[in-house]
């Protein structure tokens, strides 16, 4: 919406929050790359970076959410600026949940770093993280510009992640059957796709709130699904 | 099983009226003063027993629908209105109605309490009176206190019922007014920024009430508060220029509303 509201301190508050918003997506971006960094090239140093920047999201995220319920008590927000608001609660709590991910994955690489290991079995984990890392850029650039085709588009390419992290899911059992020394370095990196698994997952959490935002709908379509792993690994109930 | 008598269930309920009654229909409803076209055929229904509320920018001409519901526009020179509108089925501007009925069946609450100057037991017992609904002392005493009760005023006025009406504080006598409305037994009840002049308890005191009598009346509230029309109505009509821009569910119009006009005006980004 670019007409502007009669109270211009309503407006300006609104693109306080929706910048804040834009700047903790910028910074979660950062940190899913870095972590990836971190994890292919088992760099401690960019490791720890992800680890202390963390903080900055969750810290980007309180104020997000002080920022919000501040303007819902005093200018009672309706129709878009109500779904702008909330949108903006929505995404930067996934977006502190995409924080702690990537960081969960640098304490992991600071945690193998005396292991043995083959640079191999890494490259399809960052496979799998450059995707997440795309749909999570993807999505952003849609909440930046309230294109809602594009947030849709991160929506259904969900799938891909989840098919690329079964067939990683095996390839590591594979590797771990082979020379039992491979399993605590393999078990990690499990963790690891596990962790961009749930980057993409929160993408199209994004993409579902870029969609209501735009649009006033909810996303009511099932999303569709991979689920082979699950014979193995434990449920997960929010995704 | 008897497939036929199956298959007839499953057609009434895929053919079955979805939503409310509508207890008002106006059909392409104009109304002019003078020259000025203040009303450009508006088109609506307003369900019973719920609260709708008329929102808009001043001159809109949600006040002078409102008006034409009880053709209060008759005592406008000047003022005609061309269209149907319809209470139960009943043209209301039938020629052979009699209008002193119809405003007892459709009561109407003003933007300022204006409590007649008698007493408060008497500001209640007038409209009873005049339709002569009851036929002795004790039934109309009945009437004025049910009437006082309905509208939560009972408790506070019952030992000064002989005291007058015009001493009561602001939320009071409006209180009173509604009591007075509801009186003479109406079907639908018209409120014209009734808040307007209150405090926010004594606002939020007849909310609660518009709330507790939407069991039994149909409300129709003219408000220039967006919030008011947003928590106490469950059907929302913004006007605009003297048209009938939307009309939705409340919860609709304020999340998602489908005209831009609509969204400009409830988001205050109006000129």
């Amino acid at each position: 919406m670019t007409d502007r509201h009669i109270v211009t301190a309503f407006d300006e508050e609104l693109q306080h929050v929706i910048r804040a918003v834009a700047e903790c997506g910028g910074l979660s971006e950062e940190l899913v790359s870095k972590a990836i960094i971190a994890l292919t090239r088992l760099d401690i140093d960019v490791a720890q970076a992800v680890i202390n920047d963390d903080k900055r999201v969750d810290e980007l995220q309180r104020e997000i959410e002080a920022m919000a319920i501040s303007l819902i008590a005093r200018r009672q927000p309706m129709a878009a600026d109500l779904r702008e608001v909330v949108a903006a609660f929505r995404i930067a709590s996934d977006l502190e949940r995409v924080g702690d991910l990537a960081k969960n994955i640098a304490k992991r690489v600071i945690a193998i770093q005396d292991q043995f290991h083959s640079q191999q079995v890494v490259h399809g984990v960052e496979h799998i993280a450059e995707l997440a890392l795309a749909q999570l850029k993807n999505v952003l650039d849609a909440y930046a510009s309230r294109d809602v085709r594009a947030a849709d588009e991160v929506w259904s390419r969900d799938e891909e992640i989840d098919a690329l992290y079964t067939s990683l899911f095996r390839e590591l059992l594979t590797y771990m059957m082979e020379d039992p020394r491979n399993i605590t370095f393999c078990a990690h990196l499990l963790f690891c796709a596990k962790n961009v698994e749930r980057i993409g997952d929160h993408a199209t959490n994004i993409a579902e709130t870029v969609h209501y935002l735009v649009t006033g709908e909810a996303m009511t379509e099932e999303r569709p699904k991979q689920s082979s792993v699950l014979a193995f690994d434990l449920p997960q109930t929010d995704d | 099983m008897d497939m036929s008598i199956a298959k007839a269930s499953v057609v009434a309920a895929e053919t079955a009226p979805a939503g409310p009654v509508m207890k008002v229909i106006a059909e392409d409803v104009d109304v002019f003063y003078g020259d000025k076209h203040a009303l450009k055929s508006v088109s609506i229904g307003v369900p019973e027993r719920s609260v709708t509320a008329f929102i808009g920018p001043s001159g809109c001409g949600k006040s002078t629908f409102l008006r034409c519901i009880n053709r209060m526009n008759d005592t406008i020179a000047g003022c005609r209105v061309i269209g149907s509108v319809t209470i139960d089925g009943q043209d209301i501007y039938d020629p052979s109605l009699d209008v002193v009925e119809l405003r007892a069946r459709v009561g109407m609450v003003f933007q300022k309490p204006n409590p007649f100057p008698k007493t408060i037991f008497e500001n209640v017992a007038y409209g009873p009176r005049i339709h002569g609904l009851a036929r002795s002392k004790v039934e109309l005493e009945e009437i004025v206190m049910t009437s006082l009760g309905k509208a939560g005023l009972l408790e506070e006025v019952k030992d000064r019922l002989t005291e007058p009406g015009t001493g009561l504080s602001g939320g009071q006598q409006q209180r009173l007014c509604i009591a007075r409305a509801i009186a003479v037994s109406p079907d639908v009840i018209l409120m014209d920024e009734p808040c307007s002049s209150l405090d926010p308890i004594a606002t939020a005191r007849i909310e609660e009430l518009i709330d507790e009598l939407r069991a039994n009346y149909t409300i129709i509230i003219v408000t220039h508060s967006m919030q008011q029309a947003a928590r106490v109505s469950q059907t929302t009509a913004f006007f605009h220029l003297g048209i009938l821009v939307e009309q939705g569910s409340t919860s609709q119009i304020f999340t998602n509303p489908h005209d831009r006009r609509t969204q400009d005006y409830i988001t205050g980004r109006f000129g």
